[in-house]
């Protein structure tokens, strides 16, 4: 296997008795790149962060993360790994400080320098004010930066985030977006689970997007919108009375049929045009003299992309909670 | 199933690490008023309690003090106690996430374990010293030699250490902090005084009284009671051999509980968490 990839799966299998919770998954994260695992709750986004961590041996298949098997020699992978896991898991009866010095500790960089690196994550990660508060006083962005900088204390060079600002009021997950950025400037690998397209999007340069345990589509942001249908131009209009206009003019700019929903009073149309497409409905709209509420691109949703990938609304599996519990 | 691979490699435990998660411990014990209390206003209120409120009422068999006879019995129930600190422990880094943490961490296998057995030994101490000096302050004294004071002690370590795997086992099977607390109130809490903890045996009715004379709790007790010198620790010539031989039985127990205990507990635990 080549070391160009620091994370490299084939044909991963991992079972919860009849549940079938990875069915022969395949990944390959190129070092220095940021992998999105797209999917609906129980899809198995985490139970594959779980085994390339080696919380969890796989059933069948086999994986090297930073070179090192994780079968033969998950020692040698946790040296190399920051796992981030989905509920920030910082001891709540410890401070800040005290959170990263024991993680350190235990990655036996001794006591001085654990104490340095927790002063240096703590001033990177906005936490000096409150480094010496118990953690379970945090707020929920302060406990994911936290646990973000707990992930961080021994430089791993591929780390492990699993749905991390699931929970987090948007700005917070603003300001961890702005963290994961810098990271990835400094050359990190990063595997990332989310429920959010946007959030892939943002992040990731592939998106694999898996439903129940199976990898049904990967590809970089771009290829997979065209093939999920891109962005649409949106529009919510004031008056109910202009929809039919409104989806005329959407119409002719998009090249493509547009969607009429007279409750929430937009109109949506599928387009390739960006911003371009924009600005020209902007204007026609003014020049017609229609009132909107709201116009500009919306991206597709993960009901939009589960809808075209599988025909289905992205459901959470019925036993989610088994294996989100497992 | 091979989950001891995936769990560790290396070097079975090592003593920095356990001590790291030890240190944990302890200050989870500072930082939690009830720990805290448990370990320190409860062993103290315990002993009053039951020194001047039963103590009137309730003859020792042979004569002698109730508050000397009590501390025996003190002592075992709370060493019996100090199970439930790590069964806690250990269910609330599974509930909270902390030991997917450790496990994503390249720490040698058993480190985690260690710790909380350490932390737990260390905490079931200090209500032991607690103990000893409110017994000191109502009237408790050792009547033999310093080699039977550190006997006592040395068996009172030893006996902890032992319950240390029944908390891990606790904590393996029960994976929350409220369930561990449930078991404790239904299981563990009768058999500490279905024994001659606060009571002489032979005050307990037909079928209680064979099981107190049996009961673990009963033989540590008297075991203490027989080494300090202190009333009620003279083992009748016609009883049990539980009764009559203390020392030697409550020792049997620990080496059972350990062998019985700590590989189904390792074993348990492992799966618990690699799941």
């Amino acid at each position: 296997m080549s070391s160009t990839k620091a994370i490299e799966a084939v044909g991963l299998v991992k079972r919860y008795g009849e549940k079938v919770a990875l069915g022969g998954v395949d990944l390959e994260v190129p070092r220095g790149s940021v992998c999105g695992l797209l999917g609906p709750n129980g899809a198995g986004k985490t139970t594959a962060v779980r085994v390339l961590a080696t919380l969890t041996e796989p059933d069948g298949g086999e994986a090297r993360v930073a070179g090192a098997d994780i079968r033969t020699d998950p020692v040698a992978v946790r040296r190399s790994i920051g796992l981030a896991a989905q509920d920030a898991t910082v001891d709540g009866l410890l401070t800040g400080r005290e959170n990263l010095v024991m993680i350190g500790e235990l990655h036996h960089l001794g006591r001085r320098r654990a104490r340095s690196r927790a002063d240096e994550l703590l001033e990177r990660f906005s936490l000096v004010d409150a480094a010496d508060r118990l953690a379970k006083d945090y707020s929920g962005g302060m406990r994911r930066r936290l646990d973000l900088a707990a992930t961080l204390v021994a430089e791993p060079q591929i780390l492990f985030l699993d749905e991390p600002t699931t929970g987090l009021d948007p700005r917070a997950r603003n300001e961890l977006w702005a963290v994961l950025d810098q990271l990835v400037a400094d050359g990190a690998t990063i595997l990332l689970t989310t429920q959010y397209l946007e959030e892939a999007d943002r992040l990731a340069d592939e998106i694999v997007v898996i439903d129940h345990g199976r990898v049904i589509a990967r590809g970089d942001a771009r290829s997979l919108k065209r093939e999920i249908g891109g962005d649409q131009l949106h529009v919510v209009c004031a008056d109910a009375d202009d929809l039919a206009r409104v989806a005329a003019m959407a119409e002719r700019i998009a090249g493509a049929p547009a969607k009429t929903d007279v409750t929430a009073r937009s109109v949506t149309a599928p387009t390739d045009g960006g911003a371009a497409a924009v600005a020209a409905l902007a204007s026609e709209l003014s020049r017609g003299g229609i009132e909107v509420e709201d116009l500009g691109l919306r991206q597709p949703t993960l009901d939009d992309v589960f809808l075209t990938l599988t025909g289905a609304p992205a459901e959470p599996a019925a036993d989610e909670a088994l294996e989100e519990a497992a | 199933m091979s989950a001891g691979r995936t769990v560790g490699a290396g070097r079975a435990t090592s003593l920095g690490d356990a001590w790291v998660i030890a240190r944990r411990g302890l200050l989870h014990m500072r930082r939690h008023p009830e720990a805290l209390a448990d370990a320190t206003i409860q062993p103290i209120m315990f002993v009053l309690l039951f020194a001047y409120v039963f103590g009137g009422a309730i003859e020792v068999p042979g004569g002698g003090s109730y508050r000397e006879f009590l501390m025996g019995g003190i002592f075992a129930q709370t060493i019996v106690f100090s199970a439930f600190g790590v069964a806690i422990g250990l269910a609330y880094d599974r509930t909270n996430g902390a030991i997917d943490r450790f496990r994503s961490l390249p720490i040698a296998r058993g480190s985690v374990l260690a710790g909380h057995a350490l932390a737990n030994l260390i905490k079931s101490l200090l209500p032991i010293v607690l103990m000893s000096l409110a017994g000191l302050v109502i009237g408790w004294r050792v009547h033999s030699g310093v080699l039977d004071v550190l006997a006592g002690y040395g068996l009172m370590v030893a006996f902890s250490l032992a319950v240390i795997w029944i908390g891990v086992l606790l904590g393996s099977l029960v994976g929350t902090p409220e369930g561990v607390q449930g078991v404790a109130f239904v299981v563990i809490f009768p058999v500490t005084f279905v024994a001659s903890t606060f009571v002489p045996t032979s005050s307990l009715p037909g079928a209680l009284r064979t099981f107190a004379e049996w009961n673990p709790v009963t033989a540590l007790a008297g075991a203490l009671r027989n080494i300090f010198d202190n009333p009620g620790g003279v083992p009748p010539a016609d009883g049990p051999w539980p009764l009559a031989h203390p020392v030697a039985y409550t020792l049997i127990w620990a080496v059972a509980i350990v062998l019985v205990c700590a590989p189904v507990a390792v074993r348990l635990y492992q799966r618990a968490i690699a799941s």
